[in-house]
């Protein structure tokens, strides 16, 4: 009851959007907006199921791919900088530096470089999803309580046995939080890439669109983004809430106490 | 008393300045005192005083700036195996993402004991402590009082000779810290452990210790230990209202305001 509750008043807003934009769109004849089952033929013929194995598989292939490299390289380059100062001292500046430029301008050089394909892509996407990755690691493992440290040391558990039990659980919470801001900037860059540079996708076919001022498809296609963005945030979120249970769990114990 | 029993742990000449140059300030100076095997040793001093620095730097926590500490004749160089800490704030030192039951194990880690055993171990560890039926239990979903119960499980795990308590009942409500109070005591007399409790409140050292080292401040030295005469069996009634009690508690707390009031009057006269 409460669920069916909580999807109605959810659904509210959107609902009463599309039906507004509907009867808008209905009136106004503009070719750019054309009405919602128009929109919805093109998305049935482009994505279900034409186009998805030629534009969509394959951007999110390489989106996967991406994401993951940048989610592993990040998490232990954050782990090696947060706990070696040295280390951090010679790259931090460099860090900062590198991530105050719009991902989307490693586009161009990485084209370059390694052309329109998917090589170029898979970089793209997880250099772009690094640094949010990296950053929050290093301020994670330096919110770690010296408490929990003391407790380490006094058990003389090694280096290694430390960093798993006690600096990076408790950096959890942040490189979720890391993971999840590098998850936009894959996705972002995935569209982005495929619009300035490449042969298919879905970044691409919508771009197409656009030149040839086929505005259903156009939409359809922004349509089918969202779509893909909405899904991913929630996958993302259902695992993130089940990993950091204790600590989602144990904040609301806090409030409630 | 006591001087039957061997000597366990050797304060050597311990001294702790954080600091160099203008800007040093003397923590601990030249703190020396004998605990000896089986023996429950409170440390007590006025707020302030550095007990926790003394505590870490006997736990090898925090290397000394001179002097040493001989556990069995031999001098710590590092956190020991046979010394386990409680720590004062539960909150803090329990893994808000491990059960108790893992929390517990956790001091096990280096042992090469089989997981079943380590299972097992934990288990009766936390049944030790009065927490049996909480194993599966996250910290954050226990009061204080068990956090503690579930910290001294670990502590006492790894059987240790020697347990430091660093001020663990201070933020624990009156009633459940007499409860822990005698649990700690129990748990002492059954193990025949060394226990060294830091703590800044005089009836709980005076009814706990054997002894009790008071410590003045600024820097901290140590102003005189007080023999606690009050046998073997507590009662936190009957030990409490004795005459002797009330004595010693007054003894105390006479030197801690003594130790107090000098801090105060030298920290007017200014830095000779």
């Amino acid at each position: 009851m409460n669920a069916l509750r909580k999807v109605a008043v959810g659904g509210f807003i959107p609902v009463l959007v599309i039906a507004g934009y509907w009867v808008w769109a209905t009136m106004s004849r503009n070719p750019y907006f054309p009405n919602p089952m128009r929109i919805m033929e093109r998305f049935q013929k482009l994505w279900l199921f034409a186009k998805l194995p030629t534009d969509v598989v394959p951007s999110l292939t390489n989106f996967a791919l991406g994401y993951v490299i940048a989610v592993f390289s990040g998490v232990i380059a954050g782990v090696v900088l947060g706990r070696i100062k040295l280390l951090r001292q010679l790259f931090a500046p460099l860090l900062d530096f590198a991530r105050s430029i719009p991902a989307i301008m490693l586009i161009p050089p990485f084209v370059l470089l390694l052309g329109i394909g998917d090589q170029s892509k898979v970089a793209i996407i997880a250099l772009g999803a690094f640094f949010p990755v990296v950053l929050a690691t290093m301020d994670g493992l330096r919110r770690t309580d010296p408490a929990l440290i003391d407790v380490t040391r006094s058990m003389q558990l090694s280096r290694w046995q430390e960093l798993l039990v006690a600096w990076v659980p408790s950096a959890g919470p942040q490189i979720a939080g890391g993971m999840q801001t590098g998850l936009q900037f894959a996705f972002i860059l995935m569209v982005a890439s495929e619009m300035l540079a490449a042969t298919h996708g879905l970044g691409y076919l919508t771009m197409q669109a656009q030149f040839t001022f086929d505005s259903a498809s156009v939409w359809a296609g922004i349509l089918m983004l969202a779509i893909l963005g909405f899904g991913l945030n929630t996958l993302f979120v259902l695992a993130r809430n089940r990993v950091l249970r204790w600590h989602i769990q144990s904040r609301a114990t806090a409030r409630a106490r | 008393m006591n001087l039957t029993h061997p000597l366990r742990l050797r304060i050597d000449g311990l001294s702790k300045t954080y600091g160099t140059g203008s800007t040093a300030n003397e923590v601990l100076r030249d703190i020396n005192f004998d605990v000896h095997t089986g023996e429950f040793v409170c440390l007590v001093g006025p707020s302030g005083a550095g007990k926790t620095t003394l505590l870490r730097c006997l736990t090898s926590l925090m290397a000394p700036s001179a002097g040493q500490v001989l556990l069995d004749g031999k001098a710590l160089t590092g956190p020991s195996p046979k010394i386990s800490i409680v720590f004062q704030e539960y909150t803090r030192s329990l893994m808000p993402w491990m059960t108790a039951e893992k929390n517990v194990a956790l001091a096990l880690s280096n042992s090469k004991l089989p997981r079943a055993t380590v299972k097992k171990m934990s288990r009766d560890a936390l049944a030790s402590v009065g927490l049996s039926g909480s194993e599966s239990q996250y910290p954050w979903q226990l009061s204080g009082g068990m956090q503690q119960r579930v910290a001294i499980a670990r502590a006492l795990i790894t059987e240790p000779e020697v347990l430091v308590m660093d001020e663990p009942f201070a933020s624990i409500d009156a009633q459940t810290r007499l409860e822990l109070e005698d649990l700690t005591r129990r748990l002492q007399t059954e193990r025949k452990m060394t226990v060294m409790l830091v703590t800044h409140d005089i009836d709980e050292a005076v009814y706990l210790a054997d002894r009790i080292v008071v410590l003045s401040k600024n820097p901290a030295t140590v102003q005189e230990i007080v023999e606690v005469n009050l046998g073997v069996e507590r009662d936190q009634f009957t030990t409490r209202e004795s005459h002797q009690f009330g004595e010693l508690r007054s003894h105390v707390l006479g030197l801690i305001r003594e130790a107090q009031n000098r801090a105060k009057t030298e920290a007017a006269s200014g830095p000779q």
